[in-house]
């Protein structure tokens, strides 16, 4: 009797792991084909891609629309910004973030319950859009790169992520023995906790960095000047506002030749644009999901 | 008893108060250098996160640039009162609503159980594989995302037309469709955060003791089984947290996917309130009236929160959010 428990349990297993890796692969699919879809019709001739021939391999592998971007000045321009605006940006949040995590992860530091409310009520209260416009013009930081880099400096979640980290990562002995041997606070931090917190910098640079690389919103309500515009403010008006005109077209044929053009760029300025994520994500897979696991600790 | 008590207590209280300031001194010697540490990101936060609050006033004044946030003009509450009877209040409500909550009901439950399975899933490369690729949408900008929809879902060009009229149906007009806007807005969001949503439930469920496992397997417990009494139970507190989390922000829902994807005649759907403030406020210059519709969001977003966080706190031993 026991025998056949067993030989039924396997048996109910082994459809359960079926149908688990079923479903599983399913959702890999769904989730990898789009994305596939962009890469292959990135390289295929156009005209087979508008005309929905590219579906699981590309078609006539054509570089046209690639070529046409590396021309486009604007695009790099964009790139160029975006590149300075994510680098600066990053060094100014990494450096406030880790400047006032440390503090708040000492539990003997007097300031650490009131700062911990003056951070949170930011995070549920605002001045919303206009006002902080408004603010940002009388600074006179309106259409200036440095507001491309200053909005945002401090995260109140990334602040908890790092005190949560130092907390746990930076025991309280370390600091009293370095304090006998006359290390003081600012020392302590720069000469031991620095170095100690590795891990939780690669979060810290991974987190903002693609914030800003992806931030878009920054640029709409800033920016007037088109040499000063972000990538994503770029590859705005080439994936969507063309979009529209494209769509009252009613068939293919009509399709003027430039339009397919801008049609066929599409797909390569989504590759271009999401380059720098893309080829770093696989390697650092590791420490965004570690940023999602410390952040989880209750506050 | 009483009175000696109280006689015992008076030069205690001097005492403190002699002291206080000697502490206060005492205190600051020690973290001077901690308050340095802060300093900076306080001056942040004091300038670009306090400092806009100031404006807010403009909410209740009939904003002119020329006299400034200060020197305008009080009106109290005229410009809440336009906002509530023109007729784009119920509109803006009725679609802000719509797309959050939908957001809710049809995303949530698919990062729990798309966790569950991958829990149960004993090829550690197959899983590796599949979460490498399903964390990956969640670093796509919003500006990518609503570019592949707009091509996807493209009248003329997209790759769902294509296939619709390979099958024999007619094209449609996905971009231009109030019906449609919804469904593109929801199901492409659970396409990008599904993934990422599993982290926190598969970190749940590997903290699980293994002696439940083992237990289960003596008395011959399918897989099945293990995770339907499992599995599921252990994970309920986590599924609760991220429940009420979700609930607490339906009102903050994000301007940029619904600016991206709107096009003048998707309009009737895709208009939510935060759209709004910024067509009203930096595009046509109503500085007063978008702030007072921006204030007006932002308070009915707190009032949920606090109703939610004092629900956790009953529900949940475990304790509210803050």
């Amino acid at each position: 009797m026991n025998q056949a428990s067993t030989v039924k349990r396997s048996k109910e297993d082994l459809l359960f792991d079926i149908l688990n890796y079923l479903v599983l692969g399913v959702f890999l699919i769904i989730v990898l084909y789009p994305l596939y879809f962009i890469v292959i019709a990135s390289f295929s001739d156009p005209s087979s891609v508008l005309g929905g021939e590219v579906v699981f391999l590309p078609k006539n592998v054509d570089f046209s629309g690639y070529k046409t971007i590396f021309e486009d000045t604007r695009i790099w321009n964009g790139y160029y910004n975006t590149f300075i605006y994510t680098i600066l940006g990053t060094i100014l949040n990494v450096m406030l973030t880790m400047g006032i995590g440390y503090p708040l992860s000492r539990r003997y530091f007097s300031g650490r319950k009131a700062i911990m409310i003056y951070l949170m009520i930011t995070m549920y209260f605002g001045g919303g859009m206009v006002p902080t416009y408004l603010l940002v013009k009388d600074l006179g930081l309106r259409n200036t790169s440095t507001i491309m880099i200053v909005m945002g400096a401090v995260s109140v979640f990334n602040v908890i992520i790092t005190r949560s980290f130092l907390e746990a990562n930076i025991p309280s002995e370390l600091e009293e023995a370095a304090s006998i041997d006359g290390c003081s606070q600012l020392k302590f931090f720069f000469k031991m906790v620095l170095p100690l917190s590795g891990s939780i910098i690669a979060v810290l640079i991974l987190y903002y960095g693609i914030w800003h690389w992806n931030d878009y919103m920054t640029g709409l309500i800033y920016l007037d000047d088109g040499d000063k515009f972000p990538l994503q403010l770029i590859i705005r008006s080439l994936l969507i506002q063309t979009q529209v005109a494209a769509n009252d077209v009613s068939d293919i044929e009509s399709l003027s030749d430039r339009l397919k053009v801008a049609e066929s760029i599409k797909y390569g300025v989504i590759i271009i644009s999401s380059l720098p994520v893309l080829v770093l994500y696989p390697f650092l897979q590791k420490h965004f999901t570690k940023g999602v696991l410390v952040g989880a600790v209750k506050g | 008893m009483v009175a000696s008590k109280k006689q015992a207590s008076a030069p205690a209280e001097m005492l403190q108060q002699k002291t206080f300031k000697q502490r206060f001194m005492k205190v600051w010697n020690r973290d001077w250098q901690l308050f340095l540490l802060c300093l900076p990101a306080l001056l942040y936060v004091a300038v670009f996160c306090y400092g806009p609050m100031y404006g807010i006033q403009i909410a209740f004044k009939d904003y002119v640039a020329r006299k400034g946030i200060a020197g305008s003009e009080w009106v109290m509450f005229d410009n809440f009162i336009r906002f509530f009877n023109s007729p784009n209040f119920w509109i803006l409500l009725r679609n802000t609503l719509t797309l959050s909550l939908y957001a809710l009901i049809a995303g949530f439950p698919f990062p729990i159980f798309l966790a569950l399975l991958l829990n149960q899933a004993a090829n550690k490369k197959f899983r590796k594989i599949v979460q490498t690729v399903i964390y990956a949408p969640h670093f796509i900008s919003v500006v990518v995302m609503c570019g592949m929809i707009t091509l996807f879902f493209s009248y003329s060009t997209g790759i769902v037309n294509t296939l619709l009229t390979s099958f024999g149906f007619d094209r449609f007009f996905f971009m231009g469709s109030e019906t449609a806007f919804p469904h593109l807005y929801v199901w492409s969001d659970i396409w990008q955060s599904t993934g990422w949503g599993t982290i926190i439930y598969i970190a749940a469920l590997g903290s699980i003791s293994q002696d439940q496992y083992e237990a289960a397997k003596i008395d011959g417990a399918s897989k099945w089984k293990m995770l339907l009494y499992i599995d599921i139970p252990n994970l309920l507190p986590t599924i609760v947290t991220m429940f009420i989390l979700r609930t607490g922000s339906i009102m903050s829902i994000g301007f940029q996917k619904a600016f991206l994807l709107q096009t003048s005649m998707n309009l009737g759907a895709s208009e939510i309130i935060s759209t709004y403030v910024y067509k009203v406020g930096l595009e046509q210059g109503q500085f007063d009236y978008s702030t007072a519709i921006g204030l007006f969001n932002n308070i009915i977003n707190i009032i949920l929160l606090l109703i939610v966080n004092k629900l956790s706190k009953k529900l949940s031993e475990n304790g509210g959010l803050f």
